[in-house]
Formats: structure tokens, C-alpha cells, sequence
């Protein structure tokens, strides 16, 4: 993984898989505090607490045409390489939220990398579920709540084409409008 | 920047078109994103796909994801699937290559061999 973006697609997808219908992701970049995170909640199926200890370690994963899985332990690498670290909370049921902490400074820090390439894949891939996107750096927010642009879109897909042109413009846009506020 | 008023307008055209259609969505666009299509660029691949199947509003094909098709080292993977038409399998796949996919096999209808699993290791 090059990006950050790409490690947060890489938990969504988990989110995805645990039946989520709801799935929140907070990005923070805050240069005073010098920390980049990113925050993943979930209300899918949740994870016991020993599947939580153990979906660190490569040779867990929920898929069922081999043995190993490498997402969550290459984020754990990219924070820890950083200074940072990663958290997960689960419970059977309820939901999961996975956060992840990077020092912004740190020379070994990938790159946040494209977030409106990110979200409009995942939010057109998986219109049965709704997301909640916040993005902020240092103070400065774009948000986006597919609940708000499904209601306006009353059943039309998101995999229109003019929509989903619409949804990507409206992402890179968004994010340029937040990125002029870095230091 | 973008307004929320603007999809409102694009909503009642898609609606106003939506009953002149047939055969909606008929050819796939399948594309691998598990954890090793993901680090090996499959995200710009599909983006690729999306907006210029967009921009040339080929409205008879839908771009989706999949898990791990199972050749890892090949990736990015994409499949397309053409009904009445074996299926193509395209591997080490680049934003590039996509759009000259999109020209040529969806549009012209010419699958292009050399970026083909069959000439992978060739």
C-alpha cells in the first residue's frame, strides 16, 4: 500500500464485509499536533475479543479461499512506522470501530494519497449502504452523508453516470477546498 | 464548489431518460479489489473505468468490484463480461490500459489480446 487512502478503502471493505448498513469515516490532519488519523465505525456484525487479538496477526482473515489476510497488519505496520499506533473496538453485534494514528511529520508517513477516488468508489460500489464521510485538516472540513444525497436522488442509482460523475466532482472539489489549509 | 441543487437537476434528467432504455447494464465490468488489488493499483484501474464509461455514457455497462480472483501476482485483474461472448480476462491492469479497454473492447468491440491473462507471461 502506497497511500493512506488505500489502507482506509482496505477497512471499509471490512465494514462491508461485517454487513455493515452504516459505515462513518473521520479523517483528521492536524499539523499543530502533528497527527494524521483516520476513525472507521461500523454497525456491522462485530468481532469477539479474541477475534479482535487476532485479526492483527496475517494468518487470520474472514475470507474462505485461504488462510491469510494482510490488511489490517500492513495499516498496524504503516502506523507504527510513524510513531503512531492502531485501536480496535468491537463488540458481537453492535459494531466495530477501528482508529488509526500516523505522525504527520514522520518521514517514513505515507501519503494521505487521493480521498475523493476513494470514497467515490466505495460509495457507488456499495449503494445498499449508506456513509457518512468528515475530512479535516487543520480545522477546516468537507463532509458528505449519502443519506442526504440518496434522499434528493429519490432511487436513482448512484452508479448513474451523470450522478456518479456528479458525486466525484463534488469529492475532488471538496477536498481541494480543505487542502489549500495546509501549512 | 459543487451544489447539492446541481444533483437535483441531474436527478430529473436521469429520471426523464430512464423509460428509453433496454437492456440495461447488460456488459460488466468486474474488477478485483481485496487487499492485494488494492496495493497493487486497482483503485485508479476502476476509476478509470468509471469515468470514461461515464464520459461516453455507455449506459448498457456497470463497472463492480470483487474479491480476490486468485492470481494476486497478476493484479490489478479485471473481467469483462459481454453476455453471448466468452469472458475476457485483463491482468497487471494501469489507468491507461483502461481507457484503451473502454475504446476498444467496449466501444469497438475488439477485445485487446496483448493485455490479456493469456499473454501475461509470455
Amino acid at each position: 500500500m502506497k497511500e493512506i487512502s488505500l489502507h482506509i478503502l482496505d477497512i471499509m471493505q471490512n465494514s462491508v464485509a461485517a454487513n455493515a448498513s452504516l459505515i462513518g469515516l473521520e479523517v483528521i490532519e492536524d499539523e499543530e499536533k502533528d497527527i494524521l488519523s483516520f476513525t472507521v465505525t461500523d454497525n456491522g456484525k462485530g468481532m469477539s475479543e479474541e477475534l479482535i487479538k487476532k485479526v492483527i496477526d496475517p494468518f487470520t482473515t474472514g475470507r474462505t479461499t485461504r488462510k491469510v489476510g494482510l490488511g489490517i497488519p500492513l495499516t498496524k505496520l504503516a502506523a507504527e512506522m510513524t510513531g503512531g499506533y492502531i485501536k480496535i473496538e468491537s463488540r458481537l453485534g453492535e459494531g466495530t470501530v477501528f482508529y488509526a494514528v500516523f505522525g504527520y511529520s514522520h518521514i517514513d508517513r505515507q501519503p494521505l494519497g487521493d480521498m475523493a477516488q476513494t470514497m467515490h468508489q466505495i460509495i457507488t460500489s456499495f449503494e445498499d449502504v449508506d456513509f457518512t464521510y468528515r475530512h479535516v485538516v487543520n480545522g477546516r472540513e468537507f463532509s458528505l452523508d449519502t443519506r442526504e444525497i440518496k434522499k434528493i436522488l429519490g432511487g436513482v442509482s448512484l452508479k448513474e453516470n451523470d450522478v456518479s460523475l456528479w458525486i466525484y466532482e463534488y469529492l475532488k472539489d471538496g477536498e481541494k477546498e480543505i487542502s489549500d489549509n495546509k501549512k | 464548489m459543487k451544489s447539492l441543487a446541481e444533483l437535483e437537476a441531474i436527478r430529473n434528467k436521469v429520471v426523464s431518460n430512464v423509460t428509453m432504455r433496454k437492456d440495461d447494464h447488460a456488459v460488466r465490468v468486474v474488477v478485483g479489489m481485496a487487499t492485494c488489488g488494492i496495493a497493487a493499483g486497482a483503485r485508479p484501474v476502476m476509476s478509470a473505468f468509471v469515468e470514461e464509461i461515464a464520459k461516453r455514457n455507455l449506459e448498457h455497462v456497470s463497472v463492480v468490484q470483487t474479491g480476490c480472483i486468485g492470481v494476486c501476482r497478476l493484479e490489478p485483474i479485471v473481467e469483462i463480461l459481454v453476455p453471448g461472448e466468452e469472458k475476457v480476462t485483463y491482468v497487471k491492469m494501469t489507468p491507461e490500459k483502461a481507457r484503451q479497454v473502454v475504446a476498444e473492447h467496449l466501444v469497438n468491440g475488439r477485445p485487446i489480446k496483448e493485455y490479456t491473462i493469456g499473454e501475461a507471461d509470455k
